[in-house]
């Protein structure tokens, strides 16, 4: 080894707590960066391997009923691969193991596996058995939280016919990666499954005997997407199609991609604050050293080391902690990566998850981390490598003191001198002391950042279900029924309070805007499922005119008293007019709500309700289950505890496991920028700090003074951490939303206080440690050297 | 005209300017010096702080370069060399010997004394160079286990590890008392007799010039007596 070699061993060893902090900062960076670039490529690669195995659809599309032939129009489009039809069924199903309804959907699938599109990934098990009835393959998610095994049986009711099922296999399908009913946000294995039955069968059961309900195209390459869906659209209409869409709109397809979306965020954002953290503290830190051996660097230079020598000999230990914090951060990344892979595998059923961190990962983590520090270092470097060696053998121009604005003010006029001294010096370095603030600034802004979203979770869940909808079930109905329905749910045992619904399908336009949503007509009284205005208040739902979510009238650009233009995309498909008169506060998504008697105008086919939203007494939920299963009118019943229960059971223990992750991360910026600001503030003045010594102050009110400097930036960064947090969440929460869903911007005082107090309580611990720096002051010595 | 200089020179200054803007005004570390140095010479430059005594070391160093004049070492100008040639110089030839020592603090003796080795062309051992000054015993100290004078010795023995041709010591003894200062001096006087090599010692401490063949006088930036003594003195007989 060298002896520049051993010089720089040396100085690293001499100065490892503040290279180990920013190697900790750069590995925290790093780790995000790692994790989130290998978690989503492997989810990429899984799933495009899995979506060409299966050969997933690139279009699909529901309508009531039509020919089979209908499918040779299908295929006939420009573009068009492939056409696979189908049948699907919601079922109610009646599990042992399980007093409440679950629901399904059953879905045909051909006699013998072939080249199907959406194909069935068998998991165990056996294909069914087309001369024998009942049999079906059953999702593995829901067989797993029902304990089934092939051969075990349930019974079910399809199209309002009773019929045992017996499991034969288990499977999945790249439709139900994310398997979720309708409308959910999280899936509940327990209450929602699928399933797959022979198409003979099914349509038997569905009456829909050489009939389809349900289809999915395969397209060409470079096929025009919407000039296909505008052709299905037109093929289908007639037989009750309710529009086409493509993998965009497919629930699951769009869940994964909605993650995929997140992670690729989680890449770039919070690798780019700390990385830009770390650079500067190697920056400053460099600096300082560069600055305490300039008479090294004058000496060696006189001895005949070139600049060049020199430059790298203070890069190289710059590149050493990148190197160690990011290959660190490689390791952790990596870690992480594999337990979100497999918190992935409980969400998403896919065949397995191949988990890996590729080289170009690491290479690029790597680069990404040398260009951040040589950014960070750049500027101290070539200072070492041109300081003139005549130069660098006298001592550093103390930067110029000056009297500082706020003094000319007046400001500062009752200031004791001392606590001048240390004003003046964080004014002297503007910049350095900006960067400093803004640094701490960071951890604060991690830290609300990480945590608000259990805010926005909670204020959800709080205006939605405790106020916005406060029903205990929601039943729906197989088909629209006639208003003796009312009587069948009021008779329902245990059911305090009905109130009833009709959805329909519909397009809503305005000039070229247009979206497909559900329009929603309710009753007069609304007690258990009122509609809540942008001010929770109940909003008067009008017979001649509708009321639109926040999020439908920003996609379609109309405001109240504008009109829309509304299509039916069911039963006699009539057009309307109608106007906006006003906005519905709706989180979950585009949805559209008018009274039921204008829904029923505006559908001309007489009074028909889809389901109600129940209150029923708890004694009673027995023998509510049982009469659920036996009702045929009842397609699904959904109860509002078991979707607030599983969303919290799920939200809470990855809320948890990533706000661990976030206050970790938060506290090593923390730490990073306060031990390091407080290291380099300790060696600068610890000349002022010895001669005040030497002069009589005691060792507590140096502290204080020193204390008092890191005060100084603590008290400037904490408020512009809060800042540059809310503006982060704010950016977060405009990225989060999407056609469907939208998050309010909330964050609660409470998680501010936990901001400050963490990083208060870690900048204050991290400045106390270098304080005992100041007890080992030599007064003597420090007097007598040159700098 | 005939070439009146000596053929024996080491270094010839010929009206060697030194302007250092100060703000608005220039000072003038050096004006118009003359001075030759011959090989194996011991001189000493005496003048009192701000007599530019410094600044002529710097430049004779490569360290540093004039505002007018020429400057040669051997047949080489020094004057017309660029950064990475005044770095060459300094690599091959120059031996700095400064006031503060300037070790590096995380380096042992011995490893001050390789750091300068293992860039040098033909050095000797660095025990060898630390036995020469007396530091034979601490070789594997580090610079804040050593007094002021051991330092300096260590700085010295750092200075003649690698041969070269001339040693510059900038007050070598300046922050040394008297006792630890003469065996410095010894030291230094040593490797000028042994080994041959030229030395320049500045200093404003006037009985030091006893032990030099010749010595500058500097005021102001000029010099303004040169004295060559008759008879050396040892510089164990020197006292202040």
């Amino acid at each position: 080894m060298s002896m520049l070699d051993r010089k720089l061993a040396r100085d690293l060893g001499s100065m490892k707590g503040q290279f180990i902090a920013i190697a900790l900062v750069i590995a925290c960076g790093v780790a995000a960066f790692v994790m989130a670039l290998s978690t989503l490529t492997s989810l990429q690669t899984t799933r495009s391997g899995y979506y060409n195995s299966q050969r997933f659809g690139d279009v699909f599309a529901r309508l009531k009923r039509a020919p089979d032939l209908l499918a040779e129009r299908l295929a006939e489009i420009p573009g068009v691969l492939r056409v696979q039809t189908r049948v699907e069924m919601e079922v109610t199903l009646d599990m042992p193991d399980m007093a409440e309804p679950a629901s399904g959907r059953i879905i045909s699938i051909p006699e013998r596996p072939g080249r199907e599109l959406n194909a069935v990934y068998l998991r165990r098990g056996r294909w069914i058995d087309p001369d024998r009835t009942g049999e079906v393959i059953v999702s593995e998610s829901f067989a797993k939280a029902h304990h089934l095994q092939p051969g075990d049986s349930f019974r079910a009711v399809v199209n309002g016919n009773r019929v045992g099922l017996q499991v034969v296999g288990l499977g999945m399908s790249p439709e139900y990666i994310y398997e979720v009913r309708p409308g959910e946000l999280l899936p509940d294995n327990k209450r929602f499954g699928v399933m797959w039955m022979n198409d003979r069968q099914l349509s038997e059961l569905c009456d829909l005997e050489a009939s389809f309900n349900s289809l999915s195209l395969r397209l060409a390459r470079g096929a025009p997407m919407a000039e296909v869906l505008r052709r299905v659209d037109l093929i289908i209409e007639p037989y009750g199609g309710s529009g086409s869409h493509d993998r965009d709109d497919q629930i699951s397809h769009r869940m994964i991609s909605d993650e995929m979306k997140q992670l690729q965020s989680m890449a770039t954002v919070p690798t780019a604050i700390f990385l830009a953290v770390a650079a500067y503290l190697l920056n400053v830190v460099l600096a300082r050293l560069i600055s305490t051996q300039r008479e090294q660097i004058a000496m060696i230079k006189a001895f005949g080391y070139n600049g060049r020598e020199v430059g790298w000999h203070y890069a190289k230990m710059a590149g050493i902690v990148a190197l160690g914090g990011a290959l660190l951060g490689i390791g952790v990344g990596a870690r992480i990566g594999r337990g979100m892979a497999v918190m992935y595998a409980k969400f998403f059923n896919f065949p397995q998850i191949e988990f890996q961190v590729e080289w170009w990962q690491v290479a690029l983590a790597l680069l990404v981390t040398l260009g951040a520090s040589g950014l960070g270092v750049f500027k101290s470097v070539r200072h070492a490598a041109s300081l003139p060696p005549a130069e660098a053998m006298r001592p550093e121009t103390p930067p110029t003191a000056r009297v500082t604005w706020l003094e000319r003010f007046g400001l500062m006029r009752r200031m004791a001198n001392s606590s001048k001294m240390s004003f003046r010096s964080l004014f002297a370095r503007p910049l350095r002391t900006a960067l400093g603030v803004l640094g701490i600034s960071m951890a604060v802004a991690v830290l609300v950042l990480g945590t608000f979203s259990e805010d926005m979770i909670r204020y959800v869940m709080e205006s939605q279900f405790q106020r916005a909808q406060r029903q205990d079930f929601t039943v729906t109905f197989a088909e629209p029924a006639d208003l003796s329905a009312v009587d069948e749910v009021r008779s329902l045992p245990g059911v305090q309070r009905a109130e009833l619904f009709r959805a329909a399908a519909v397009r809503m336009r305005s000039g070229h805007h247009h979206r497909k949503v559900s329009l929603m007509g309710y009753g007069e009284e609304r007690r258990i499922y009122p509609v809540l205005d942008m001010q929770m208040q109940p909003v008067p739902l009008r017979r001649d005119g509708v009321h639109l979510s926040a999020t439908l009238a920003e996609q379609l650009q109309v405001v109240p008293g504008d009109t829309v233009r509304v299509e039916v995309l069911e039963g006699k498909r009539r057009h309307a007019d109608l106007i906006v008169r006003g906005l519905v506060d709706d989180f979950s998504g585009s949805a559209a709500y008018m009274r039921m008697e204008g829904l029923w105008d505006l559908l001309a086919e007489g009074p028909t309700l889809s389901g109600a939203h129940l209150s029923v007494d708890e004694k009673d939920l027995g023998r509510l289950y049982q009469r659920v299963k036996d009702t045929p009118l009842i397609a699904a019943i959904t109860s509002k505890n078991a979707i607030v229960q599983s969303f919290r059971d799920t939200m809470a223990e990855n809320l948890l496991r990533m706000k661990v992750f976030i206050v970790a991360f938060a506290c090593i910026i923390a730490f990073g920028v306060v031990y390091n600001s407080a290291r380099i503030a300790a060696s600068e003045r610890s000349r002022d700090f010895a001669t005040l010594r030497v002069l009589g102050y005691s060792r507590q009110e140096v502290s204080r003074l020193f204390l008092g400097e890191i005060g100084t930036l603590l008290a400037l960064a904490l408020p512009l951490g809060l800042l540059i947090g809310y503006g982060f969440a704010a950016m977060t929460v405009a990225g989060l939303a999407t056609e469907s869903q939208r998050f309010p911007l909330v964050i609660y005082p409470a998680t501010y206080a936990f901001a400050l107090c963490v990083i208060g309580v870690a900048s204050l611990l991290s400045s106390l440690w270098v304080r005992r720096k100041l007890d080992e002051l030599d007064l003597i010595a420090v007097l007598k050297a040159r700098d | 005209m005939p070439d009146t200089s000596d053929p024996t020179a080491v270094f010839r200054a010929e009206r060697v300017c030194k302007v250092y803007p100060m703000g608005d005004t220039e000072v003038h570390a050096l004006r118009d010096v003359d001075l030759e140095l011959r090989a194996g010479e011991f001189v000493v430059l005496l003048g009192p702080s701000g007599s530019g005594k410094s600044t002529l070391l710097n430049i004779l160093g490569g360290l540093d370069v004039p505002t007018s004049g020429t400057v040669r070492y051997r047949d080489h100008d020094l004057t017309a060399y660029d950064d990475a040639e005044l770095t060459r110089y300094r690599r091959e030839h120059v031996g700095f010997v400064f006031q503060f020592y300037n070790l590096v603090p995380s380096l042992t003796a011995r490893e001050n004394v390789a750091l300068i080795t293992e860039i040098a062309a033909n050095p000797m051992a660095p025990d060898d160079a630390l036995g020469l000054v007396g530091m034979g015993q601490r070789t594997a100290h580090f610079p804040s286990h050593l007094s002021g004078g051991e330092q300096q010795r260590v700085a010295i023995a750092r200075a003649i590890a690698k041969q070269p041709d001339v040693l510059l010591c900038d007050e070598p003894t300046g922050a040394l008392d008297v006792g630890t200062g003469i065996l410095v001096l010894e030291a230094i006087e040593r490797v000028n007799r042994e080994l041959g090599t030229t030395t320049a010692v500045i200093t404003h401490n006037a009985a030091i010039a006893g032990m030099a063949d010749r010595v500058f006088h500097l005021r102001d930036g000029r010099i303004i007596e040169v004295v060559s003594n008759a008879a050396k003195l040892p510089a164990a007989d020197l006292k202040w």
